[in-house]
């Protein structure tokens, strides 16, 4: 599983490591410059922990100008550059190559304006997505997207995997949340793209700099939305005896014309594991648990969940609990928030995919996932976010049984595949990295791959930035690993995962 | 197959005005033009024609006959259509199920001749103008789940697909999306559709102070109570250069017909509406002004003429359309008062600026770039100079987009010189 195709190490830049060392050293202090064993060691993997690399060297610029003259100094000497913001993606995004340079992000940490008249926030790409909302929260304001990894993922991070999160049902993904962006190209070329402005004129290349997976460009300043906190915001447990009434029960409150700011699915496998970790008072005679978030006015927020209670009630739910306070709702969130480490006590291991499907169908994909447990043997536990169709079942197996870890990979594989035959994508939020880059070809044929590739080389024609990502190296459909934790080894640990 | 290539290959040395009906179509008439190097004016319903330079195009390539929905599913919230589909047909057919395209797509119609006309989908997406709720639930771009078409090659590419969570690849979606057919023949596309809110009520408030103007719209943006569009409509400019049509554009009987106005909107039922206002009354301190509010029929009405620009109804003068950081409403406005007739909506970010033929036009858009903004000349007087740029960009991003271009369209075939002079 850790064994991967990467684009061939070139020999001569390998060899001249001291040459380049010292160049880098003259573009940003000689401390921003690791290169020895020790140094560089940890940042040989991101989230994706099964697969490790070290790189030629790490360089940490403290500014965009030092950042230019890093690339056009690479770009020269076709040298290849690995962009990195915290190192918390699950795709392998971030993976270092032996002949590349790590070009780290940490160092651009500030927040540069709260510009509460515009509704916005400039901030440099190293802060966290959380700290955004931290520095806005005194006036009531908050940053929109919420992936699992808040507390730690870098904004950078968030613009390169298009990240989402529990509330994207309602408030879009990063591409819908933010204004502006400062990038320098592969070639030391700064520009701007957007500022505090909505849309852009010509080209929308914010659009596409957004989830491009670090090919394109080093972001180096992000300019996001801001929102202001709702009035009201409550959540509900929901219990249902069967997948098919649960999933019914998604698509008509849908239907309906509610659009909750969250909706998520849990099934009895993750139920149980999660109410033995962290005793969040679930259900325990539902077979599937929604959990239900509205915000707005009391008064819309009271209305629409009688009427969700009613939906439900047509698809014979079995429990319906409405959080009282603060306190009980984040209660009911604490569970599916502990879904992975709760996995992580199940089993030796476990693999969490990410795909999505039409939200019409859940309990379809439920079913299969459930035939493919059986058909491999291996026990799996899912959480969805349902509204969205984006699902993360967790597969549980032990990694130091080799003929188990081939099973567990070729189920994951057939899971995406799935996703991707039932009218889904491969990747919800998790980007497609190292981990899926051989499945493109289930959602993408040659002309559709190549498009891509041709704006790729229009923009870095010598393929320096992160090379090897995101496009099938061999232009073939091979299966290969999802985030693979083992013993509990998960980078990150104390992340909740959701 | 060899047969339907040769057919359409002498369709395209024999008419200048081809009309495809199918992707497949699509495709081989533009191999042909990409083996003959022959340029091609790509257009829908023509609804927006007039917006940007002039196709010089020895063929043209009609979209407006290739229309159709291919597959509708409500309870998804998407539909998948052909790009000929008129966004009206759109429109009536969500309707059913109470749905709607939530970013309200302006309606170039009235501009032109004064009637409605929203154009294609297509067209729609190549433009990428969105209404009065951008400032809350997004531009077209946002609403673009996925696309099928045609590179400059004659290649089949498509990119997203029917779900909203979706990072897989490059989002070409939003890439197409307001590049005004320069990039892609689109031969499908699926939109994000939304529920339609139960009820609408509209506050208008009688106002014109720019300092007072420009608070309330940033009481707005402020605002928990997710008030869905907020303009500003001043006093037309007494000048006999201006058509005045406030009073035909805003008829209404709650809506009193003399001097500026503000107007904001709340969606909802019919509880939460009431709610919501009471809490903005008190937010906006709204006993202090002079204000009427619109019912459902009226508030509809008023925002479908906002939305069609009918203030500016069969103008023979320049149209800017300024997009400007909402700070900065306050300093526009004092430029434009008594001078221009516009508008302001986006709850400050959107300017609409009619500059007579006559009038220095740099001016304009000097002091819209000074204040951040960008602009776009979305129609042009009988007299406009055509050394004016229509669009903005600066060096850098121009740079790009004309290596993103060749990456599309390598001969630069598609709609050649329709955005910028140099592709």
């Amino acid at each position: 599983m850790s064994e991967i195709a990467l684009p061939k190490v070139d020999r001569t830049i390998v060899s001249k490591k001291e040459l380049i060392v010292n160049n880098l050293k003259q573009f940003t202090d000689k401390k921003n410059v690791l290169s020895e064993l020790d140094e560089i060691r940890p940042y040989e993997t991101d989230a994706l922990a099964a697969y490790k690399n070290l790189p030629l060297a790490v360089v940490l610029p403290e500014n965009t100008q030092e950042v230019s003259e890093i690339l056009k100094f690479c770009h020269r000497e076709n040298i290849k550059v690995i962009p990195r913001g915290a190192g918390t993606g699950l795709s392998g995004g971030a993976l270092p190559l032996n002949d590349a340079i790590l070009l780290g992000l940490g160092k651009f940490n500030k927040i540069l304006d709260i510009d509460f008249d515009n509704k916005c926030v400039v901030t440099q790409p190293g802060v966290t997505n959380l700290s955004i909302t931290h520095a806005v929260k005194h006036k009531g304001y908050y940053y929109a997207p919420d992936p699992s990894s808040q507390l730690a993922c870098s904004i950078g991070g968030n613009v390169a995997e298009n990240s989402g999160g529990v509330h994207s049902l309602k408030y879009g993904t990063t591409t819908n949340n933010i204004l502006g962006v400062e990038m320098v190209m592969m070639d030391g070329t700064i520009c701007r793209i957007g500022g505090k402005t909505l849309d852009q004129e010509g080209y929308d290349l914010l659009g596409l700099i957004c989830g491009s997976e670090g090919l394109l460009g080093v972001i180096t300043e992000v300019t996001v939305k801001i929102l202001k906190n709702p009035q009201t915001v409550k959540a509900a447990l929901i219990g249902f005896p069967t997948i098919e009434d649960g999933g019914n029960c998604v698509t008509d409150i849908i239907s309906n014309g509610i659009t909750p700011a969250g909706m998520e699915i849990m099934d009895k496998a993750l139920i149980d594991a999660t109410e033995k970790f962290v005793h969040a008072g679930y259900p325990m005679d539902a077979e599937v648990l929604m959990i239900v978030e509205l915000d707005g006015t009391k008064s819309e927020v009271e209305e629409l969940f009688k009427q969700i209670k009613q939906i439900a009630e047509k698809n014979k739910s079995n429990s319906f609990k409405l959080s009282k306070n603060e306190k009980e709702r984040l209660g009911f969130w604490s569970g599916r928030k502990a879904a992975f480490p709760a996995c992580g006590a199940m089993a030796p291991d476990y693999y969490c995919m990410d795909g999505t499907i039409p939200r019409g169908k859940l309990s379809e994909i439920l079913k299969e996932i459930s035939r493919l447990s059986k058909k491999y043997n291996l026990g799996v536990a899912n959480g969805f976010h349902a509204g969205d169709g984006n699902l993360h079942p967790l597969i549980l197996f032990d990694g130091s049984n080799k003929e188990e870890l081939r099973r567990t990979e070729e189920f994951g594989a057939e899971i995406l595949k799935a996703c991707v035959r039932m009218g889904g994508a491969l990747s919800g939020e998790h980007g497609i990295g190292i981990e899926k880059r051989e499945l493109m070809c289930e959602a993408f044929n040659d002309n559709d791959i190549q498009q891509q590739i041709n704006i790729k080389m229009s923009l870095d024609e010598k393929n320096l930035l992160n090379p090897g990502k995101v496009y099938p190296i061999l232009r073939k459909c091979a299966e290969e690993g999802r985030v693979h934790v083992h013993r509990g080894e998960e980078k990150f640990p104390d992340l909740p995962r959701f | 197959m060899f047969t339907e290539e040769k057919k359409n290959s002498q369709i395209f040395q024999d008419s200048n005005h081809l009309s495809p009906t199918s992707e497949l179509e699509v495709s081989e008439l533009i191999k042909e033009a990409y083996k003959k190097k022959f340029p091609i004016d790509i257009h829908g319903s023509n609804s927006k024609k007039f917006i940007g330079y002039n196709v010089q195009a020895a063929k043209s390539l009609d979209f407006s006959s290739f229309s159709g929905v291919i597959e509708y599913l409500p309870e998804e919230l998407y539909i998948k259509v052909k790009p000929g589909t008129l966004i009206k047909d759109i429109e009536n057919i969500l309707e059913k199920n109470n749905q709607e395209l939530s970013f309200e797509p302006t309606d170039f119609g009235y501009l032109k001749d004064g009637k409605s006309n929203k154009g294609t989908a297509g067209g729609c997406v190549s433009c990428n103008f969105a209404g009065s709720r951008r400032f809350k639930v997004g531009s077209v771009r946002d609403f673009i789940l996925g696309f099928r078409g045609v590179n400059g090659k004659g290649d089949i590419i498509k990119s997203g697909g029917t779900v909203v969570k979706n990072v897989t690849g490059y989002d070409l979606s939003k890439l197409v999306s307001g590049s005004f057919g320069t990039l892609v023949a689109l031969t499908e596309v699926t939109l994000k559709i939304s529920a339609k809110k139960p009820s609408q009520n509209t506050i208008i408030i009688y106002e014109k102070d720019p300092k007072i103007i420009s608070d309330l719209f940033n009481m707005v943006l402020s605002s928990s109570n997710e008030i869905s569009g907020a303009v500003f409509v001043p006093d037309e400019p007494k000048s006999k250069k201006f058509t005045p049509n406030k009073s035909k554009a805003f008829k209404l009987n709650d809506l009193d017909q003399e001097g500026a106005f503000f107007a904001f909107r709340i969606e909802g039922d019919q509880n939460s509406i009431k709610e919501r206002i009471k809490d903005i009354s008190n937010e906006m301190d709204l006993k202090n002004y002079k204000t009427s509010n619109l019912d459902i029929y009226q508030s509809d009405l008023f925002w479908k003429s906002i939305n069609s620009l009918q203030l500016f109804s069969e103008t023979k003068n320049n149209l800017l359309r300024a997009v400007v950081p909402p700070s900065k409403s306050e300093k526009m406005m004092s430029f434009l008062k008594n001078k221009y007739k516009y508008f302001i909506d986006w709850s400050g970010a959107l300017f609409w600026i009619e500059v007579p033929g006559d009038q220095n036009i740099k001016e304009v858009k000097n002091t819209i770039i000074q204040n951040d903004g960008y602009v776009t000349i979305i129609k042009k007087s009988e007299d406009f100079e055509f050394t004016e740029k229509l669009f903005t960009i600066d060096d850098t991003k121009l740079m790009i987009s004309k290596k993103i271009k060749e990456s599309f369209d390598p001969r630069g075939l598609f709609n050649p010189g329709k955005m910028y002079k140099d592709f």
